[in-house]
């Protein structure tokens, strides 16, 4: 799985540059530059995605803190196999029962401090910090 | 402890024995309560001898129907041998008693094989709820739309059997973050008035899927709000306290509470922090079933003594 998407990412990446290259040719080297840069700052988004992921194994949440910009899409995964759930303290977001391998995406629209914990097993606890 | 037992030729308990029973013990033991005091009487295997001759009640848990991994990849196989033994019971029992996790999902073909194969034993089971039966979209319908027909909430009850007075609380919804198992202020305010007017010497059997007493902190074994139904009990001349969840035998004598959590039929877990944390244990295949099991209460008529023994799925 871990392959398959930097494979992806890897090709997203080829299509970004290849596009800023034929539109850097029609456009001249100014606005090329310019948009050379922008397909760099996203690659740099990308690495920030890959680090937003938060993986359940042996009952806890890793990494326990984890902080984001605005924005930003976070991800659980479950490796145990026993099912967990997500749940926001002032219940912001809620995952339904995430069984071996399940996982849940919550978009962070705002900044902010977020605790959350597991509904099934309320000692297994994590922060989102969101600036 | 719960190796050596005790043999007190029915002189009943001093003070120091009932103390050196006040520590969790992680065998199997045969409990017995005379005079209110539970006392244990020998080891399971030496136990067994003695018939049941009264009224007899059995309890089931975590069946976790749906698992199917590494630890066990048939928990409805281990769950056919235990209906099994039930079935083979020369002394067919009064009822069963399930301290919760019917199922793994809650998915609906999980809890129609658990009814399947417990419908086999022919006699009525009274059910609590574990986390893993209410995570269902509507967390819990599925549960309370099958056995939660004549109960309070979020399926407590009570009901009464032979001069005993059973209750079934449940302390797995609406879990705090950072807390333990939970009753909640509407099931203690229930509880209290349950038993409001029962007399001191109504023996209590209570029953939830949770200890209700901190078995484990770390590992979120006990329930936050527990001591408060406890003290509720306190006045009792009897109180047998049943719980599931942990899937290992776990005994405690405290005055006249006796704590009893049971084994799975599914999968053993680590005994507290004996591993990086709980969760399904993988154990050799020869030794799975010396890890699962069932627990029969005897209850004598009279001032005889009430025992709880434990019987792994080997035996």
């Amino acid at each position: 799985m871990q392959i398959l998407i930097s494979q992806l990412r890897f090709a997203a990446t080829r299509f970004a540059i290849n596009r800023a290259l034929s539109v850097a040719l029609l456009l001249g080297p100014v606005i090329g530059a310019m948009l050379a840069f922008g397909t760099v700052a996203a690659q740099d988004g990308t690495k920030k995605d890959a680090g937003s992921e938060i993986t359940i194994d042996n009952f806890t949440f890793t990494p326990k803190e984890l902080t984001v910009a605005v924005g930003t899409t976070v991800k659980w995964v479950n490796h145990d196999d026993i099912p967990h759930t997500v749940v926001e303290k002032k219940t912001t977001f809620r995952s339904k029962a995430l069984d071996t391998d399940d996982s849940y995406s919550f978009t962070f629209a705002s900044a902010g401090t977020f605790d959350y914990f597991c509904g099934l097993h309320p000692h297994m606890v994590g922060q989102v910090i969101v600036k | 402890m719960a190796k050596k037992g005790f043999d007190d030729h029915g002189q009943g308990l001093g003070r120091r024995e009932v103390l050196e029973c006040m520590v969790w013990a992680g065998t199997g033991v045969l409990w017995a309560v005379s005079g209110g005091v539970p006392h244990s009487v020998g080891l399971i295997g030496d136990a067994l001898a003695a018939e049941p001759t009264g009224f007899t009640f059995l309890q089931m848990s975590d069946s976790h129907i749906g698992f199917d991994k590494a630890a066990n990849p048939d928990a409805l196989g281990t769950l056919r041998e235990a209906v099994a033994k039930v079935k083979a019971m020369p002394i067919k029992p009064s009822f069963i008693i399930h301290t919760g996790d019917i199922t793994h999902l809650s998915k609906p073909a999980e809890f129609d094989n658990a009814d399947k194969v417990f419908g086999e034993t022919g006699v009525q089971i009274h059910y609590v709820p574990g986390e893993h039966d209410i995570i269902d979209e509507e967390r819990g319908k599925a549960y309370l739309e099958r056995y939660g027909k004549g109960s309070k909430g979020a399926g407590w009850y009570s009901y009464d059997d032979h001069g005993i007075h059973f209750i079934g609380l449940v302390n797995v919804v609406d879990l705090k973050g950072g807390g333990l198992g939970n009753l909640g202020a509407e099931q203690l305010a229930w509880l209290e008035a349950d038993l409001k007017d029962k007399s001191s010497s109504t023996p209590i059997v209570v029953f939830a899927h949770i200890p209700l007493q901190v078995v484990y902190k770390e590992w979120g074994w006990g329930t936050e709000d527990g001591m408060q139904a406890l003290n509720l009990l306190k006045r009792f001349g009897s109180v047998t306290v049943l719980n599931g969840h942990i899937h290992q035998l776990v005994q405690k004598v405290e005055g006249n509470m006796t704590f009893h959590t049971a084994m799975s039929t599914a999968f053993p877990q680590p005994a507290p922090g004996s591993a990086p944390s709980p969760g399904p244990m993988v154990v050799p295949a020869d030794k799975l079933r010396t890890m699962l099991g069932l627990s029969t209460v005897s209850v004598m008529q009279g001032n005889k003594p009430l025992a709880i023994v434990d019987k792994t799925l080997a035996g």
